[in-house]
């Protein structure tokens, strides 16, 4: 059966090139991946191989053809015993197919109230215990590795030296070496090998000394952790928590100082936990281990010696997606998360004492985001303030300002402000790197600006 | 023009060298076949073609067991056929359609199949190593014998994770098999412009891993290789590397100019040392097959792989309701 040799695309970009030069002609036998013609493209001049074998019956397009479009029949091959006369014309080349149509864009049709998930944490007259938050993290991962054998923990001195920070403390004699598992100072080797084994079905925590020292891994935890489930059409996922101390400490400097929230909170196919309060981070952290996604799941090492009461239940967890309102208020919806907890809650007291009354918003998780509870808010205070330690430019704040806009623009009374950390890398001397946290004095600025006062 | 070497005699058995025929066949028709299309432009985007370089899966897949592990880079098709997944799944994801074994999602680069222990498909060089040493420590971790091949390409071996993972698969003695795909060229560099020591299978050396270069376009000098190799494994002693020599005769990808090599060189092993040509040799010469019988296996195969054309031309592109799932399990 004779066959048409079509144009080829020879790049993803290509739709038209120069038929530069036919190394056959009419009568030649061609063998599969004989270079039978030179193609010049919009980047270089390509050769063209023959596909499968025969003889030229018919050349169409003759050399030194310009803007040949892709899928033109060029030739015609014929096998062998075919005569080249009984050629019918050439047919139409197949069309490609058509590209889909792009969806609409889902409409922004928000409830001009929405119903926000208000339901208490765990049941009133539950028995509480003082933890730190250090303590609480321990108690999480203990736990969960008590109830699935297949949760491990990998990471820099997490073992024998008790961890950096001693959150893994006792884990080692607990659950043994193979469990509790020091590596090399490799990230991006380690990360990678972590999200191996997940994909085989373990489901491994891993800790980095810091999330700075995660850049050098990032690749395996979005290209690797994050895509494969959709990647692979819903197949194979990546069950996997990297953990670890985020933001400054105090005078480590640039390198050592930063916040990733909203660097991670941009990933789809993650989920991003930044807890304040010890509750939050033993109840998110066991939701963070047993959920089947790869989490984000960013510490303070400010906030470690902090205690908080935790409600002494042999199961506790947090539902990811579901802010905290720490304090109720009716002048000023706060809205912050970790760190940026202290100066929203310690503002929030000394507007208090200046007769202005906040509502404050711990978000608790970053992907998901509770925008209903932030919404509420904002429609029953008509202001927002909002408050993190990471950089100004695509921060957390910026994007819940756009959000606020789309959904409460009418409730608004003045413009939503966004306290961030200074744009600049953070400093050594403590006096710059005071200047460049963000503090509970701008918050309380911020506020009186937004309520006029 | 020179001649083929006589393939030497063999005591493999008749089945083992048509299956390899046959599957080392089905890779290649399935490759110009995916090329062709790429042509017509229904394949868009990158696809990494593997012609020339079909012995070193199928030698590979003939050393691995039930069970075993596999994952590689984005030139990956060679290797899903191999292990049994669907040519008409591989094919229909190529064409970004909704029957393609990730519905269209992944792409060329980017396919996975839980039931044949196939984990990919990665398309940044180098990343599928610790991922792949990954693998073989959940198998350790679950006592269950299995072992994981991971393949890179010497591009790949230059990367810093490579040796990042050489150090702690040694050091807790992993069941994987690195295996280098040396195909001489890391897209149009040639190893010796990109390489300092060019002997990459000695490349684990100073972590303690044993390693072994193999003529890769002998798909039985693979076999015994990867038999050594997974033994090697099995038995506790953790990685072993496997350096095997092939050569790719298509570009690095279909947009390659290939002005980094001559004509005459990719000709030369085309002639001399395919690796299909071998084996057919060696049925023909010991008397295992005639011409003819070869023939209706070619016919067989085209038959397969157009069936596969045909189901990646037919299949629907996928619902546009597919843009929001999976994102979260």
């Amino acid at each position: 059966m004779a066959t048409e040799i079509l144009m080829p695309a020879l790049s993803p970009t290509m739709e038209e090139g120069k038929l530069a030069k036919w190394l056959v002609k009419e009568g030649d036998s061609v063998t599969s991946g004989q270079i039978i013609a030179e193609i010049e493209t919009d980047k270089a001049t390509m050769e063209f191989e023959a596909v499968d074998e025969g003889t030229i019956g018919r050349i169409l397009i003759a050399e030194g053809t310009e803007g040949v479009k892709v899928n033109t029949p060029i030739a015609v091959l014929v096998e062998e015993g075919e005569n080249v006369a009984d050629l019918a014309a050439p047919a139409a080349p197949a069309a490609a197919p058509a590209p889909a149509a792009t969806p609409a864009p889902a409409a922004a049709a928000a409830p001009a109230a929405p119903a926000a998930d208000r339901s208490p944490d765990w049941p009133a007259g539950t028995a509480m215990k003082t933890l730190t938050v250090r303590e609480a993290l321990r108690e999480a991962m203990a736990e969960e590795m008590t109830r699935d054998e297949d949760v491990y923990l990998m990471g820099e001195e997490v073992g024998e030296y008790q961890g950096a920070y001693k959150i893994s403390q006792g884990l080692l004699d607990q659950f043994g070496a193979k469990r509790v598992i020091d590596t090399p100072i490799t990230e991006h080797g380690f990360a990678g090998i972590a999200v191996g084994s997940a994909m085989a079905g373990l489901r491994p925590i891993v800790e980095f000394m810091t999330f700075n020292f995660a850049m050098q891994a990032v690749d395996h935890i979005i290209n690797s952790a994050a895509k494969t489930l959709y990647m692979s059409g819903g197949q194979m996922g990546c069950p996997i928590v990297f953990r670890g101390p985020n933001g400054a400490a105090a005078r480590v400097a640039a390198q050592h100082s930063q916040d990733y929230a909203a660097w991670y909170a941009q990933i789809p196919g993650l989920k991003v936990v930044q807890p304040y309060s010890a509750a939050d981070a033993k109840g998110l952290l066991k939701t963070a281990i047993r959920d089947p996604n790869p989490v984000i799941f960013l510490e303070n090492e400010i906030l470690y010696g902090r205690s908080f009461e935790v409600p002494d239940i042999a199961d506790f967890t947090i539902p990811f997606g579901k802010a905290k309102i720490w304090r109720e208020g009716t002048d000023v919806t706060i809205v912050s998360f970790g760190i940026g907890m202290t100066h929203a809650l310690d503002a929030a007291d000394k507007l208090a004492a200046e007769g202005i009354s906040a509502e404050v918003i711990d978000l608790r998780t970053l992907r998901p985001i509770d925008y209903d509870t932030v919404i509420a808010s904002v429609m029953k205070t008509n202001r927002c303030v909002t408050v993190e330690e990471g950089w100004p430019v695509g921060s957390i704040g910026n994007h819940l300002s756009a959000t606020i806009m789309e959904r409460a623009f009418d409730w608004l009374d003045a413009p939503v402000i966004n306290c961030t950390g200074k744009d600049v890398p953070m400093p050594y001397a403590a006096n710059l790197e005071k200047l460049a946290l963000v503090t509970s004095d701008e918050v309380v600025a911020a506020v009186k600006k937004v309520t006029y006062r | 023009m020179a001649a083929r070497k006589v393939a030497a005699k063999s005591n493999t058995s008749k089945e083992d060298l048509l299956s390899y025929y046959r599957e080392m066949l089905l890779i290649r028709r399935f490759e110009e076949k995916a090329g062709q299309l790429y042509g017509m432009g229904l394949i868009g985007g990158f696809c990494h073609l593997y012609i020339g370089q079909e012995a070193v899966v199928v030698g590979l897949e003939a050393a691995a067991e039930e069970g075993d592990k596999r994952i590689t880079s984005y030139r990956d098709h060679g290797h899903m056929l191999a292990c049994g997944m669907d040519p008409k799944g591989v094919m229909a994801e190529l064409t970004g359609r909704e029957g393609g074994l990730s519905k269209g999602k992944g792409g060329s680069m980017h396919m996975f199949s839980k039931d044949r222990h196939f984990y990919g498909g990665h398309g940044i060089v180098g990343a599928q190593v610790p991922l792949g040493a990954g693998l073989a420590f959940a198998d350790k971790y679950k006592g269950n014998g299995r072992v994981t091949f991971a393949y890179f390409g010497d591009g790949a071996a230059n990367q810093g994770q490579v040796y990042e993972t050489f150090n702690m698969a040694a050091l807790w003695k992993l069941p994987v098999i690195f295996v280098i795909e040396n195909n001489q060229y890391a897209m149009g560099t040639a190893q010796k412009r990109s390489t300092s020591t060019p002997e990459l299978h000695t490349r684990g050396l100073a972590f303690g891993i044993p390693g072994e270069t193999v003529d890769g376009m002998d798909v039985l000098a693979v076999k015994a290789a990867g038999e050594k190799a997974v033994a090697h494994c099995r038995a506790g002693d953790g990685p072993y590397i496997l350096e095997v020599m092939t050569y790719r005769y298509r570009g690095h990808s279909m947009s390659d100019p290939a002005k980094y090599r001559t004509r005459e060189e990719v000709q030369k092993m085309r002639d001399e040392r395919d690796a299909i040509e071998h084996v057919r040799d060696l049925l023909l010469q010991g008397k295992h097959a005639t011409e003819d019988d070869l023939k209706a296996i070619d016919k067989e195969i085209k038959a397969v792989v157009n069936d596969a054309a045909e189901f990646s031309k037919e299949s629907p592109e996928p619902a546009l309701e597919e843009l929001w799932t999976d994102i979260y399990a």
